[in-house]
């Protein structure tokens, strides 16, 4: 058995002994086992990766290629690069942090740790695929389970927010489909055989106006579940319906898939697309990003703020993406890393203050500093590391991409850069104001007696502790990171440059 | 002619022993004891169908009246599939139902007959075949339609479906002797060779395609379906929306591939039209449905539009992906109707709001039709995706982009109301929600094999090679 298809046949177990679990306390456990084989199996590919690469310099290494649909070429292909097995790992560490956050989950646990099981299968699965029809597969299998994650265990309207996601992402995902089936159909071009391999298909030449008739597709296709401005309006209903587990989940893990897809996909397949329409999304992702942070200073609900937060941040990736050089796609995978492990943090900590307080609302709440220490201290350093400062991972990433934004002499790139830039601004305003408020402020609770708060109990620790240790490490040591990164990103950069 | 010819034609002459063994046991079985009619019923369909898949010799028969290759067996034994599970789920109802009006064994051998016809139409080799086929497959289930004859909108879809089925049949009619009027044949194989491309031609191409899109469902011929559904035994709607609708699109493609080849530049922009307005009416019909039947009916217009992707292209890749697709479909399709008929029978609830709150009585329904909805949607990863995503890529091969675009577009629109029923089943809770209740034997056996089945059928490669490699030969 080869190290890679672990990662899709652990789920599969999982969810089979799953099934056969009878009440929350073993759905739990199995859950955390599960989830902590990963890990373990995240790190020790960590290890591999970094040791295999010592004497082997192809792009995916631990390849294995097995044929499954034989008249369309399509094989059951994976392998990975230092891309894939760092937001493998950020997966792993979000889902274990996840079923640690769903410890009480009372209602159909069975059920809801299925669904989250296989949610992560589906991320799984896409960031090792090297196959576009396997990829698209596992996409989709991501996509589904929210439905019933947003619909039976959200809160609020969450059958309104369920239906929108589902279909909004669906319909994306359905345009994607018409993307990748143009790209098989013109991976003949050289005279090659019809493949959806994509190292194969970044070796041929796809004839231009093909590029630019499906770079759209693709990309609008990746970019919607990465909340590209305007196909954001998914992200805030949903965040704000969904559980705490699944909103980490969502903005930690599953909507990386979008920027992922747009480059390993959208850019490193249709070059001569990218150059042709990227002046055009770029502004969208700038947009997004200056509409995000704005938005989010004016909501009132802890989960919106956020849910607005990272389509801000999520749109940097996208904007850094199309910036179209090396430090800046650096810096979009590191943003990705960093604002997954930060948003994740996040909406476990909005869980647990609403676990307790029953409100959301800024305004009702104050001084949580006080009754709740653990929580309070995490939520300054998570607010701190992630408006950029340095020491954390916020800090590394925005750097990255806007050193490498700045690299384009033109007036226009130069222009989108500096509004870009004083996004961080923005977002200085809504982190701290909430910090001060809810966290330093006054003590306000809403009619529950401050000393009867439950105390935070030791799995709330281990899952908050187990995204925060990340942060700090690529804070203060992000070389290793990101020359694993960057070294991936060089066979990359001859394509599109 | 030898008995070794005749071995050609094992599959229809076993079943037509079968119904003539069903119609001697109805004579002589002593009427208490009548119920086991079923049984039997059951268990001859079931060997037949195993017989089936025995290999035979392939060739023509009566001078090429009638025709048969591995790919047409093939197609046989998928329809066998169906019907045997069709009848696994619709065997409670007939013993508790039906078989107390002492009608239990008619609803076999009527149903029989009509496989039996389909069996002939698309076995045929000319036209004539081809007809008798058609109308044999049609006029019993026009009487099984009707066969709850306590119920007044039995009754009403059993007239419904006979007459506006003779009109269509009529029209094929009259398209067939257009084209026999142009070419100066009924046999396949001369057509092929006599066929030119004139106005006469194409007027015999257009009836002659209303006919078969009639039995398809294909829109604008498609008014029929909602009704007939709602008012025929779910068993008898789902037999129509699945086994009927299967061999239709299957003769059609023989004769649009084969016997109609000369004039693709004709059909491939008519079956275009007709698939866009398919799918669009289909799905936005269905969007506001709230009897089950109803909606399944329309969700099964919408999903006759997809099977047109594979027919438009007319090469090999076309026709393995339309066989892929109807047998993935008849699993899933019967998974929901499945189902539905479980609750019909045990509470007489044909509503979606009925089915509110189900999850949490009746976790097992509930999954198998999530799963059967699912693959009718076309997510992954049951079978139903790989069905429709073969299809799209079918129908890119040749550059139908924009096509494929719609067909997107409209999984999406399905999506949201197949959703809905997964809504009321999961998300709503209720106070009135069905109790829970056991299934017997043969329906816990019958949901079991079409939920096995969607998951297993897509994801098994072998099966698509195996078509593909069926499909090299269609006629």
């Amino acid at each position: 058995m080869d190290i890679l298809s672990l990662f899709i046949i652990v789920p599969i177990v999982t969810v089979l002994v799953l099934i056969f679990t009878k009440s929350l306390k073993q759905a739990r456990l199995v859950a955390m086992i599960g989830s902590i084989i990963q890990l373990g199996m995240a790190i020790n590919l960590l290890f591999a990766y970094l040791a295999e690469k010592v004497h082997n310099d192809d792009i995916m290494v631990f390849t294995r290629d097995v044929v499954w649909f034989k008249p369309f070429n399509i094989h059951y292909s994976i392998g990975v690069d230092g891309i894939s097995v760092s937001l493998l790992l950020l997966t792993a560490i979000v889902v274990l942090a996840g079923v640690f956050i769903s410890w009480k989950m009372f209602d159909l646990p069975k059920e809801f740790f299925i669904s989250l099981i296989v949610l992560s299968l589906g991320v799984y699965g896409v960031f090792i695929s090297i196959d576009l029809f396997t990829l698209f597969v596992f996409f989709e299998i991501a996509v589904i389970p929210m439905y019933l994650l947003i619909g039976i265990w959200g809160s609020g309207p969450r059958e309104f927010a369920a239906m929108k996601l589902t279909l909004m992402l669906m319909g994306a995902s359905a345009v994607l489909l018409v993307g990748i089936l143009g790209i098989y159909f013109n991976s003949n071009a050289d005279g090659g055989p019809l493949t959806f391999n994509i190292l194969e298909i970044a070796q041929v030449h796809i004839p231009v106006v093909a590029q630019k008739l499906f770079f759209p597709l693709v990309f609008i296709g990746f970019a919607v579940i990465s909340a590209l401005f305007p196909f954001h309006t998914w992200s805030p209903d949903g965040h704000s319906s969904a559980p705490t587990a699944v909103s980490m989940l969502h903005a930690g893990v599953l909507m990386k898939l979008g920027g992922y897809g747009v480059f390993r996909v959208a850019m490193y397949l249709l070059p001569e697309g990218t150059l042709h329409w990227s002046w055009f999304f770029i502004i969208l992702a700038a947009f997004g990003v200056i509409y995000g942070a704005f938005a989010a200073i004016r909501q009132t609900d802890l989960k919106y703020i956020n849910a607005y937060a990272s389509v801000s941040h999520l749109g940097l990736v996208l904007f850094a993406l199309l910036s179209l050089n090396l430090t800046a796609w650096n810096g979009a995978i590191i943003q990705s890393l960093s604002h997954g492990l930060l948003t994740a943090l996040f909406f476990a900590m909005i869980g647990m203050i609403y676990g307790r307080a029953h409100t959301r609302e800024i305004s009702k709440l104050g001084g949580m500093m006080k009754i709740l220490p653990f929580i309070g201290a995490i939520y300054v350093i998570t607010g701190l590391a992630y408006l950029g400062l340095p020491g954390f991972s916020g800090f590394v990433a925005e750097m990255n991409v806007f050193v490498g934004a700045f690299q384009h002499p033109d007036t226009f790139h130069r222009i989108l850069s500096i509004l870009v830039v004083s996004s961080i601004v923005v977002t200085a305003v809504y982190i701290l104001r909430l910090v001060g408020k809810i966290m330093m402020g006054p003590l306000l609770t809403n009619d529950v007696e401050a000393s009867t708060l439950p105390k935070v109990t030791w799995y709330e620790k281990t899952g908050l502790l187990l995204l925060m240790l990340p942060v700090i490490g690529i804070g203060v040591a992000p070389l290793w990171l990101s020359d694993m990164i960057m070294k991936s990103l060089e066979p990359f950069i001859h394509g599109v440059l | 002619m030898n008995m070794g010819n005749v071995l050609l034609m094992r599959q229809e002459v076993l079943l037509l022993a079968i119904i003539l063994i069903l119609v001697i046991a109805e004579i002589f079985m002593p009427q208490r004891k009548k119920s086991n009619n079923v049984h039997l019923a059951l268990f001859l369909f079931g060997i037949h169908t195993i017989i089936g898949f025995l290999s035979i010799n392939y060739g023509s028969l009566f001078g090429g009246m009638f025709h048969t290759n591995a790919l047409i067996q093939f197609f046989k034994n998928v329809l066998n599939i169906g019907v045997f599970i069709l009848l696994l789920q619709s065997a409670d109802w007939v013993q508790e139902k039906i078989v107390q009006e002492k009608r239990g064994t008619e609803f076999f051998v009527l149903l029989f007959s009509s496989l039996l016809g389909m069996y002939f139409m698309i076995s045929s080799g000319d036209f004539l075949m081809f007809y008798l086929g058609l109308e044999l497959s049609i006029l019993p289930i026009a009487a099984l339609a009707a066969y709850e004859i306590s119920k007044r909108i039995s009754s009403e879809s059993g007239i419904k479906l006979i007459l506006s089925s003779s009109l269509a049949s009529g029209t094929a009619l009259f398209g067939i002797s257009i084209l026999y009027a142009v070419t100066g044949s009924i046999y396949f194989n001369d057509i092929v060779n006599n066929m030119t491309s004139s106005y006469m031609s194409i007027l015999g191409l257009v009836l002659f395609f209303a006919g078969l899109g009639f039995k398809i469902s294909l829109v604008p011929f498609h008014f029929w379906t909602a009704d007939v559904y709602e008012g025929a035994p779910i068993s008898i709607a789902s037999y129509l929306s699945v086994i009927s609708k299967g061999a239709a699109v299957f003769i059609l493609m023989i004769l649009l591939f084969v016997v109609l080849k000369p004039m693709i530049a004709v059909w491939d922009k008519m079956l275009y039209v007709v698939a866009i307005a398919t799918m669009f009416i289909g799905n936005l019909f269905a969007l506001r449905q709230q009897n089950m039947k109803r909606f399944l009916a329309f969700s099964s217009i919408a999903q006759a539009g997809f099977m047109l992707f594979g027919l438009i292209i007319g090469n090999r890749l076309g026709t393995a992906t339309v066989v892929y697709f109807v047998l993935i479909y008849i699993f899933s399709n019967l998974a929901a109707f499945g189902v539905v008929q479980a609750i019909s029978l045990h509470t007489g609830k044909e509503n979606m709001k009925d089915y509110e709150g189900l999850y949490r009585t009746n976790p097992n329904l509930s999954l198998v039709m999530m799963l059967g909805l699912f693959s009718l949607a076309g997510i992954p990863p049951v079978a139903g995706f790989f069905g429709k995503f073969f299809l799209f890529t079918a129908a890119a091969s040749k550059g139908y982009y924009f096509l494929v675009f719609l067909g997107v577009v409209n999984v999406t629109v399905s999506l949201y109301y197949y959703l809905l029923v997964v809504r009321a089943m999961f998300l709503r809770k209720s106070e009135n929600a069905i109790p829970y209740f056991k299934n017997k034997l043969y329906m816990r056996l019958g949901l079991l094999v079409t939920a096995v089945g969607i998951l297993v059928l897509g994801i098994y490669s072998p099966l698509y090679d195996y078509i593909f490699e069926l499909s090299k030969n269609l006629y």
